[in-house]
């Protein structure tokens, strides 16, 4: 039988000094700082913080070493909010980059970003599902809907697209800034 | 309006309280003296003064609490009046904690309810530790965690087994629409909000790509003009993010959504449901508040009172289509990020370097690569040393060749180490004590 809880017991106006206000972490602290610590980086990416004391908020480079976009290095910017881990990260592309899946914003259209995102993710998943866009860029899911074009119907033209993107230059009426490594 | 108790306003709660029953809960003892706690001492905080919280202290204080508290950080909008009952036209504008507290003491004889217009997290441990029972009607996830995390850290060990009197119960009520749930939380003793977090339905967030390119749903459009327009034109000045609560922001919202819808030949886009959008509302319903307030306060009453057995523990009620409620026992995580653990003492010398604390880790705890940070006082990260991330590795080292007492670190500070060899961050709390060779 479970004893009876009882609260007429405790006594609120006389409660024992506590050993000060020490203040605690957040779950989503706990969370990231878990996550932040058990990184396991495919050998394309790097991680930058700004600030060590802040694990919320850093930048993912990758730098992918084949593909389409073999040679090139690509800035992610990320923000953990407080809901996180109920809630997926912000992340944005900060490197322009002409990719089906990318537009000129830096908005990514991964699925795990929004619609798929799930709290048994990790910082991780999304390190691995980034790095999949710039191996495997997906024309069924488009962005940037000229460059999901291309890829769809000309594949040489859509290599060469990215490689003119990457020295720096113009597709179409569209300025790339050089990204290559 | 009287300030005395007339007669025969406590005979139904006397029933139940000074006389045994077949529902009673077995160990339950009936005496007078369990009416005079509820009338004189049980301290209830009530923490939200919308829908349910108006619900609640209605309820509450009506049936005999007195030391109701109240928090909540909004303000009355003219959208509430048609469900916060305790709110009139004259009122919007202002805090909704002190016109509800303010209406319920004019109202109830001898009610006294104490408001606080302010965020949960103004608020310390001293003051939580102070309640009896904690009762949630909250509509945002976050600050729910928050309290949770909260109570718990209020929980004191002895040898490894929990002292019961630092539990403080949690009575939590959520709505969505016309769904409801209401559970009840002993920190530390059963599942917790971090435990069953899979429960809670994740926010709705359609593709990007659909957003951007084959729309089919007003809601598409209005996500469209949130995400993608207002970033790029930045129509209030660069770098404003939109204040769900300021009429110009959804009104620009509100415009691009239309244009938008227009030339997809999409129906349905109106201001009211680009607020709900931006704001992630989902209509509330007054009968749904209502049924989850009530089964609320009979927890807070049965909890306060022990007359029976309590809610175990997660509620859903549904009524969509006819009447459903459904009860059960929703299980521990294991491995809860929040209430898995009975935080760990570490003892040192203040003049101890860091680095003889990631040994004792490794040796003690045989842990792999364990990464460390504290908490200072304003609640802010700060790493002390984490070995997996070359850049924040690099920028820690130094601190490994620190004692503890050049960190900074003070006697009953919170370290947080995360380590492959455990599923969560584990607490630690830094005992020091001053070096004997002064
Ligand atoms: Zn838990």
């Amino acid at each position: 039988m479970i004893k009876l809880f009882s609260l007429k017991q405790q006594k609120k106006d006389e409660i024992p000094g506590r050993a000060g206000n020490q203040k605690k972490a957040s779950a989503a602290q706990l969370r990231i700082t878990k996550d932040i610590n058990e990184l396991n980086l495919p050998k394309t990416c790097q991680m930058e913080f700004p600030d060590q004391d802040d694990l919320l908020n850093f930048k993912l480079i990758i730098s992918p070493d084949e593909g389409f976009y073999r040679g090139g290095k690509f800035s992610f910017s990320f923000k953990v909010g407080p809901g996180y881990p109920h809630e997926p990260p912000k992340v944005k592309c900060e490197t322009q980059v002409y990719h089906p899946n990318i537009d000129l914003e830096g908005n990514v259209c991964l699925n795990i970003l929004r619609e798929d995102w799930k709290p048994v993710l990790t910082i991780n998943s999304i390190i691995y599902g980034l790095q999949y866009l710039f191996l495997e860029p997906n024309p069924e899911d488009p962005l940037n809907k000229e460059a999901a074009e291309v890829l769809q119907t000309n594949r040489r033209l859509f290599e060469t697209n990215v490689q003119k993107s990457m020295r720096g230059g113009y597709i179409g009426s569209v300025y790339f800034e050089r990204c290559l490594k | 309006m009287s300030t005395t108790n007339w007669n025969g306003r406590w005979f139904h709660l006397r029933k139940v309280l000074e006389r045994g029953g077949p529902l009673a809960h077995p160990d339950f003892q009936a005496s007078n003296e369990t009416l005079d706690f509820l009338l004189e001492n049980c301290k209830v905080l009530v923490v939200g003064a919308g829908g349910l919280g108006c619900e609640l202290l209605k309820n509450l204080a009506l049936m005999g609490f007195r030391q109701i508290h109240v928090i909540d950080m909004d303000t009355i909008d003219v959208s509430n009046l048609n469900r916060q009952f305790l709110f009139r036209h004259s009122d919007v504008g202002k805090p909704k904690a002190k016109v509800a507290a303010n209406f319920i003491n004019e109202r109830i004889p001898l009610a006294n309810v104490t408001p606080y217009y302010a965020k949960i997290q103004d608020y310390d441990q001293d003051f939580y530790a102070g309640f009896h029972v904690v009762v949630c009607g909250l509509d945002s996830i976050i600050a729910r965690r928050w309290i949770n995390g909260m109570l718990i850290s209020l929980l004191t060990y002895e040898d490894g087994e929990l002292d019961p009197s630092s539990v403080i119960p949690l009575v939590d009520g959520g709505t969505e629409g016309f769904k409801g749930n209401v559970r009840v939380i002993l920190p530390g003793m059963n599942a917790c909000i971090e435990c069953t977090l899979d429960l809670f339905p994740p926010q709705i967030n359609f593709p990007l790509c659909t957003i951007a390119h084959t729309p089919r749903l007003p809601e598409h459009c209005i996500e469209y003009a949130r995400l993608l327009q207002w970033p790029k034109e930045n129509p209030f000045g660069e770098e404003i993010p939109i204040d769900g609560d300021d009429p110009n922001h959804i009104s620009w919202i509100y415009e691009k959504a239309l244009q938008r819808a227009n030339e997809y030949g999409i129906l349905g886009v109106t201001y009211r449901l680009a607020q709900g959008v931006v704001k992630h509302i989902i209509p509330a319903v007054a009968s749904t508040n209502a049924v989850v307030a009530a089964a609320c306060a009979l927890e807070v009453f049965k909890l306060a009172s022990s007359c029976a057995p309590k809610l175990d523990n997660y509620m859903v009620f549904n009524d969509t289509d006819g009447i459903y409620t459904y009860t059960y026992a929703a299980e521990r995580n294991e491995s809860c990020v929040a209430c898995s653990q009975i935080p760990k003492d570490l003892v040192f010398d203040e003049n101890v370097r860091l680095s003889e604390v990631m040994e004792h880790l490794s040796t003690t705890y045989q842990m792999k690569s364990p990464g460390v940070t504290t908490t200072d006082q304003q609640g802010r990260n700060r790493t002390l040393y984490l070995p997996n991330v070359s850049s924040i590795e690099e920028r820690t080292r130094p601190n490994l060749k620190k004692t503890l007492k050049e960190l900074g670190l003070k006697d009953g500070a919170q370290l947080i180490v995360a380590d492959v060899t455990s599923p969560n961050s584990i607490e630690f709390h830094l005992k020091l004590h001053a070096s004997m060779d002064t």
